[in-house]
């Protein structure tokens, strides 16, 4: 791997080193390394199948690495349960994938998986703050995309995860929406310090939308760096 | 007419299986002339047909003069076979013939075991090979329907499983809809037998006590009976396979393994 790195403010919360990933002989995902600092928003760039979304199901370990690992807080990743890594590092998809039922049954899915059930109130908050105030009672089969995808957002934060992994979360909605849950998801990282490390095809949002980019090609980490220095002005 | 022609029973079977077959030709031809062929399919499985079944009650005519204790070697072996079937219908799973067997010897092992022991089902080969076999054939192709609904669920619902693995889910919690679904669809052929039987079917067992001279009514209650086990034995097979199976669409690392591809 060679890429050039930008020093960031913060900590290193997140540091997939030597990352790979073999299917048989293909080889998706190749000697990734690189550091997400606390509060950043880091975006996977590159072609249609350069490897993007493999490379962020590595690090929630939704696919096993065949090579290298991921430091969470510098311990490596395979130290943690599944459930309570992927509690610590949520992620959003392209598609939202709500489960049947009501806006309020999915925000709680992921704090009852460890016995926790949040309150009506929590549930408000979480919906405001995603810009659905009074939703909890809608069912999901009556939402728009654009609401759909906020529903999918308050679904993670609901776990209060360290890092947010988010998959394009806005390649399937019409424009209006796209920039809508672009807005929401830049105000969470500047309010909340969130980090992210955010997939999409769209080069014009990574420079948006993110402080540091990293460019993929067939699976490689080419660069990383500052938006304008990876994909120019 | 035919018994007429024919003295002897075995003449008098392979005239009929000959008439049988002729009459299941002509419906092969009859499809071929609307462009469906089934041709070479038909005419395999009615030679194969014939053999195995040839086979078997050649087995059966020796077995009648074997001890009892034989018969636990044939239904075994009837086991492992019926679960190296059902498990092609759970393809790309892996373990998938492991969890077919353990779940047909479970289910049908345990039921055949208990009414044998009980009393209802007689130790004599004659009785016990038949109806294990009944019971063993029906938890085969309920253990084929759960196991091929279930991997039709899953891989309908990957993403949604993977969701709900993303938020921390147990892989068993994530699956636990699709298990139902698949032990509700493999049952319904079960359910719907003992539902119409004496209406809509009368099973062969019951047919064949009848030709054997057994009181109708004693005949009608046993085939109940038959189905109530084939039931009972279907019910356990398709639970634990499905209990199983999801275990194997995971890997030690809770990751969904059992996708379409890549």
């Amino acid at each position: 791997m060679s890429a050039t790195q930008t020093t960031a403010t913060g900590a290193v919360v997140l540091r997939p080193e030597h990352l790979g990933r073999r299917v048989g002989d293909v080889s998706i995902v190749t000697d990734i390394s690189l550091e997400v600092h606390h509060g950043e928003m880091l975006g996977i760039v590159g072609a249609s199948g350069s490897g993007k979304s493999s490379f962020l199901r590595l690090l929630n370990r939704l696919d096993e690495p065949t090579a290298g690992t991921v430091f969470l807080n510098d311990q490596d990743y395979r130290q943690f349960s599944p459930r309570d890594l992927r509690r610590r590092v949520g992620m959003v998809t392209q598609r939202p994938f709500l489960f049947p039922g009501n806006v309020a049954g999915n925000v709680r899915f992921g704090p009852l998986q460890r016995s926790e059930v949040l309150s009506d109130e929590d549930i408000a908050r979480l919906l405001e703050r995603v810009g659905l105030p009074g939703f909890a009672g809608r069912e999901v089969t009556n939402l728009s995309g654009g609401e759909q995808q906020r529903v999918s957002l308050a679904r993670a934060l609901a776990n209060h995860p360290e890092i947010l992994l988010l998959d394009e979360p806005t390649s399937a909605l019409d424009e209006q929406a796209k920039m809508g849950v672009e807005q929401l998801i830049c105000s969470l990282v500047k309010e909340t310090s969130l980090t992210c490390v955010m997939v999409t095809h769209d080069r014009d949002q990574a420079r948006r939308m993110c402080d540091r980019v990293a460019l993929l090609e067939a699976g490689r980490l080419i660069q990383y760096g500052k938006p304008s220095e990876v994909l120019g002005a | 007419m035919l018994k007429s022609l024919f003295h002897t029973q075995l003449t008098l079977g392979l005239a009929q299986a000959a008439i049988a077959s002729v009459l299941a030709l002509a419906v092969v031809l009859l499809a071929r002339r609307r462009n469906i062929h089934l041709e070479s399919d038909a005419a395999i499985a009615l030679l194969r047909g014939i053999v195995q079944i040839v086979a078997v009650g050649s087995i059966l005519a020796l077995l009648l003069k074997s001890p009892r204790w034989t018969s636990v070697f044939l239904l075994t072996g009837m086991i492992i076979a019926a679960g190296s079937i059902s498990a092609k219908r759970a393809k790309n799973i892996p373990g998938a013939r492991k969890v077919s067997t353990y779940s047909i010897a479970a289910g049908a092992g345990l039921v055949t075991a208990v009414m044998t022991w009980a009393g209802v089902i007689d130790t004599a080969i004659t009785s016990l090979i038949p109806v294990g076999s009944m019971i063993i054939a029906n938890a085969m192709n309920t253990n084929g329907l759960a196991l091929n609904r279930f991997r039709s669920e899953v891989l309908a619902h990957a993403g949604e499983i993977e969701t709900a693995l993303a938020l921390g889910a147990a892989p068993e919690h994530t699956v636990a809809s699709y298990a139902e679904s698949s032990i509700h669809a493999s049952l319904i052929p079960a359910i719907d037998n003992l539902r119409s039987l004496g209406i809509v079917w009368i099973p062969g067992l019951m047919t064949g006590m009848l030709l054997s001279g057994a009181d109708p009514l004693y005949a009608a209650i046993y085939q109940f009976v038959v189905i109530a086990m084939i039931l009972a034995s279907s019910g356990l097979t398709s639970l634990l396979s499905t209990m199983m199976i999801r275990n194997h669409a995971f890997s030690a690392a809770e990751q969904l393994v059992l996708k379409s591809s890549g």
